[in-house]
């Protein structure tokens, strides 16, 4: 049905790939981990925040952006906490003197209270709002694509590991319900179990409700087809797992040298794409034999392509700026010196990169409400 | 279409087989309703027309099943899903997915199905089962009746040949109830397909069968054949063949309007008659709450009911899923939250005090009643209520003697039956003495006899001076057991009156019998048989 009028004027309504949301929302949040400038970490906030309002589904999941966000404050603010307590940066410019604990020769690392400095508080609060913006990021992903839809979009040699996934996440909001229900009810016995035999009131009824639902859901999935005619050859199986895992490793690597700033470049791509390659071959070779099909394939579309181009515009534009060090374009100000104090300036290109990934607004269909 | 040869079926560790010697053949095109007293074996059979006994559960089958001409034997559930849909007792604890369309997907995407067929068959059963409005709605916004027809749906669109559908219409108000029946009635009589059909509530169900297999216990073959011969002299029977019972009709009519086309003579014969009068109004008020407001998150649950309840008084609390029962029981109880208005009992509000004194004043059996259970044994229960509400020992033990004799002391509370687990947790909550006792959907999964039990041990509470209090759906229960019937609609009582009054002026509250024998108010066969009694007498 590609390409026809059919499946062009679905394209124009249906909402857009969940892969491509997520992958904008981890561009943002991958520039975010490249700078501890508060003035650029504001604004990657705002584009993520100002897109997710304005993009999101009215679906109940899409409301869990502001607990992201709320999150993100205390986050925040125990960054601070700890920084107080604990100290970290010292700097000229103390604020306050808080009464040091002494401690034994041995926890001499360790500082309890002392000396508090203007540099430190900036310093941590840089820190966390570096924290609050990755936050921001995957909130804003998790508001735009349900991660459940994005599951169904993983390919079919993982199909039993997403199921596996989905059911658990929604066996969690269903355990809370169970457990709010048998708190209430054990009120109605008085209530009057003290300590651990408690706890037992409620977790026995709980975990039997629990037990109890998931032989049904079994039950009904068996019923209704699950699991059949799956049956993988052994050797396929093997040569799938090694090279889904060989490929996870891969990305991992590639991952944490892109993210962490002091590993060479040259670890990094090459690991993350070689990591790339093999996952794709085994998930190619394991999903060959899986009889299954999708309802309604998640697809993509140019749209898709435009919205994961804008969030690695903004990545780009920030890797760019710390590998060049050109001053013109603002490498100094991602990450703004604490010792001394400085007043931030926004980074020019990594700016004009992070502004480019408000561009979904205007491709991505909108919430029926705006048109009315 | 399904043949069972000789069929037993023997659970892993229990002593007898669960059914035995089943010999059954259910031709294409048939509605087959399946009877019997709970535990007798119903979800047992049903569940092994698509091989999830023994495959899924273990045990052990001799004889055999044959389904479309497939063996159970060598097909396990997975791969009779194209020939059989089956639907669970919840249909909420069976969904994999979270919205609509994808829920009615599901089971084409396991047979690997092409994308252009599941997007036709996808809109022909939104439209078959009247779901167009919702396609695009998350699962768990939806209506219990909806619900349950999203899951019919489900298993539709596989294009079964066979559905297979346990209690379809037990959790559902009367209203719901008939929206689903009305989808099955389509899909037989349409669609030519095989249904078979398990249920409790008769009086709802058993008009549309074709053939009924009444199960008698483990030690007798099954009885099978045509419903009015079958349900003949049958403990589990409707309120309208036990009326034709005793009016003496033969063959017994199966549906109202059969049942109204032989009843003249009857209703002649009752003129002169009158049902028993209601009970005189109570002399004492137990419970008084005026205003009672409860919200949640988006919306208002209860917008202000004014309930006095009277010593000796019967309550029925009635209206669709949703309409906001439970909230008002818990609300009542004080356990609950109650954002405005007052409730009084002994002059103090219940909400004010420690849950033991709480409960001193008013028990509430929740929905689940499982949910208060957590010991191993009902001895551990029993002796665990009896100190909790500071009771005599063996106090619990004797209230739930004197409810449900023969509970075994040994057993675990889950492997009693809906009844037993019922009167236990209903002792427990007696064993603090009440004056007022409230009960949230009591009679799910409870079969007739069982039901008449309950109707008559809340008959005795009241008569020792207590209020009882019960939401329920079940509107011939209601007849055999309530003095007085609230109708809750959107959070507001719509109407409060003598249960004779209320249930017989609505059609969708109205039982059986009161439906045969309009204009005159009966509402149960024992009335009925009574005022005969007497004639004759």
């Amino acid at each position: 049905m590609d390409g026809s009028p059919q499946g062009q004027g679905d394209s124009v309504t249906r909402t857009l790939h969940p892969g491509a949301w997520w992958l904008w929302a981890l561009s943002l949040a991958t520039a975010a981990s490249r700078t501890t400038n508060p003035l650029l970490l504001g604004l990657i906030v705002a584009v993520a925040g100002y897109v997710a309002v304005r993009c999101r589904d009215t679906t109940p999941w899409a409301s869990s952006y502001g607990v992201f966000l709320k999150f993100g404050l205390v986050v925040i603010a125990s960054r601070v906490v700890f920084h107080v307590l604990l100290g970290g940066i010292a700097g000229p410019t103390v604020l306050f003197t808080l009464p040091r604990v002494p401690l034994p020769d041995w926890a001499q690392g360790i500082r309890i209270g002392g000396p508090i400095s203007a540099e430190g508080l900036v310093f941590s609060l840089s820190q966390g709002l570096q924290l609050a913006t990755l936050l921001g990021c995957v909130g804003a992903a998790n508001a735009l694509a349900n991660p459940k839809r994005l599951l169904r979009s993983l390919p079919a040699a993982l199909y039993e590991v997403s199921v596996a996934v989905v059911v658990t996440m929604t066996t969690a909001p269903q355990l809370v319900a169970s457990a709010k229900s048998v708190r209430r009810a054990r009120q109605l016995r008085g209530d009057s179990v003290r300590g651990w035999r408690a706890v037992r009131t409620l977790l026995v009824p709980v975990i039997e409700d629990a037990l109890a639902r998931s032989l049904v859901l079994a039950a009904a999935m068996d019923s209704r087809g699950y699991g059949r005619g799956a049956g993988l050859s052994r050797g396929a199986r093997r040569l799938t797992a090694t090279l889904v895992l060989s490929g996870l490793v891969g990305l991992c690597v590639g991952v944490y040298a892109l993210l962490d700033g002091t590993s060479p470049a040259v670890v990094g791509l090459p690991a993350l794409a070689a990591g790339l390659v093999l996952a794709v071959a085994g998930l190619v070779v394991g999903s060959r034999r899986v009889g299954r099909s999708r309802y309604r394939r998640d697809r993509w579309g140019v749209r898709e392509l435009l919205v994961v181009a804008s969030g690695l515009g903004a990545v780009a534009a920030v890797l760019l700026t710390a590998a060049l060090g050109s001053s013109l374009l603002g490498a100094a100000d991602l990450s703004p010196a604490t010792v001394p104090l400085a007043v931030p300036q926004l980074p020019l290109l990594p700016s004009v990169g992070v502004l480019l990934a408000v561009l979904p607004v205007f491709i991505a269909p909108q919430r029926e409400s705006t048109h009315a | 279409m399904i043949q069972f040869d000789d069929v037993t079926i023997t659970y892993a560790e229990a002593a007898a087989p669960t059914l035995a010697d089943v010999d059954l053949v259910v031709p294409e095109g048939e509605l087959c309703l399946v009877v019997g007293r709970t535990g007798s074996g119903k979800s047992t059979l049903l569940r092994a027309v698509n091989g999830l006994v023994p495959h899924f559960t273990g045990g052990r089958l001799t004889g055999r099943v044959l389904v479309d001409g497939r063996d159970t034997r060598t097909h396990p559930p997975r791969e009779l899903a194209d020939v059989v849909g089956l639907v669970g007792q919840d249909p909420v604890a069976g969904f994999v997915t979270d919205s609509v369309e994808e829920e009615l997907a599901y089971s084409m995407e396991s047979l690997g199905l092409a994308e252009q067929v599941m997007r036709r068959r996808v809109e022909e059963t939104l439209d078959l089962l009247g779901l167009a409005e919702l396609r695009h709605r998350p699962l768990a916004t939806l209506s219990g009746g909806q619900q349950q027809r999203v899951a019919i749906g489900a298993a539709l669109t596989a294009q079964p040949r066979v559905l297979v559908l346990d209690e379809p219409t037990s959790a559902l108000d009367p209203g719901a109830a008939e929206e689903v029946l009305a989808a099955l009635q389509r899909l037989v009589h349409d669609l030519g397909m095989t249904i078979l059909i398990a249920e409790h509530r008769l009086e709802r169900v058993v008009q549309y069968a074709d053939r009924v297999v009444r199960l008698v216990g483990a030690d007798r073959p099954p009885l099978v054949g045509e419903p009015s011969s079958v349900l003949a002299g049958s403990p589990v029977a409707p309120p309208v063949v036990r009326l034709g019972e005793a009016a003496g009709w033969r063959p017994a009519p199966l549906s109202v309007r059969d049942a109204r086309r032989l009843a003249g003579p009857l209703r002649e014969r009752l003129a002169g008659l009158s049902p028993a009068p209601p009970p005189a109004a109570p002399a004492e008020t137990l419970l008084r709450a005026s205003d009672v407001v409860v919200r949640y998150p988006g919306t208002v649950a209860l917008r202000g009911v004014s309930l006095s309840v009277g010593a000796g008084e019967r309550i029925a609390l009635m209206g669709r899923n949703g309409s906001g029962k439970s909230s008002l029981l818990w609300a009542l109880q004080g356990t609950g939250p109650r954002h405005g208005g007052r409730v009084a009992v002994d002059g103090m509000d219940p909400a004010d005090r420690r849950p033991a004194e709480r409960r001193a004043a008013v028990g509430l059996v929740p929905q689940q009643p499982t949910d208060l259970l957590y010991l191993e044994s009902v001895r551990a229960e029993c002796a665990k209520a009896d100190e909790e509400a500071g009771a005599v020992k063996g106090s619990c033990r004797e209230l739930l003697d004197r409810l449900l004799p023969g509970v075994p002391d040994g057993s675990h509370p889950r492997d009693l039956s809906e009844g037993q687990r019922l009167a236990l947790v209903l002792a427990i909550t007696l064993t603090a003495a009440p004056r007022v006792v409230l009960l949230d959907e009591p009679t799910r999964g409870l079969d007739y006899p069982a039901k008449e039990r309950l109707a008559e041990s809340l008959r005795t509470l009241a008569d020792q001076g207590r209020a009882v209090l019960l939401a329920t759906h079940d509107v011939e229960f209601v007849a055999e057991f309530a003095t007085r019937v609230v109708v809750l609609a959107e959070g507001e009582v719509v109407s409060d009156g003598p249960v004779a009054e209320v249930v017989t002026s609505s059609p969708v509250f109205a039982p059986q019998v009161a439906k045969v024998l309009a204009p005159q108010r009966w509402l149960t066969v024992r009335e009925v048989s009574d005022a005969l009694g007497e004639v004759t007498a």
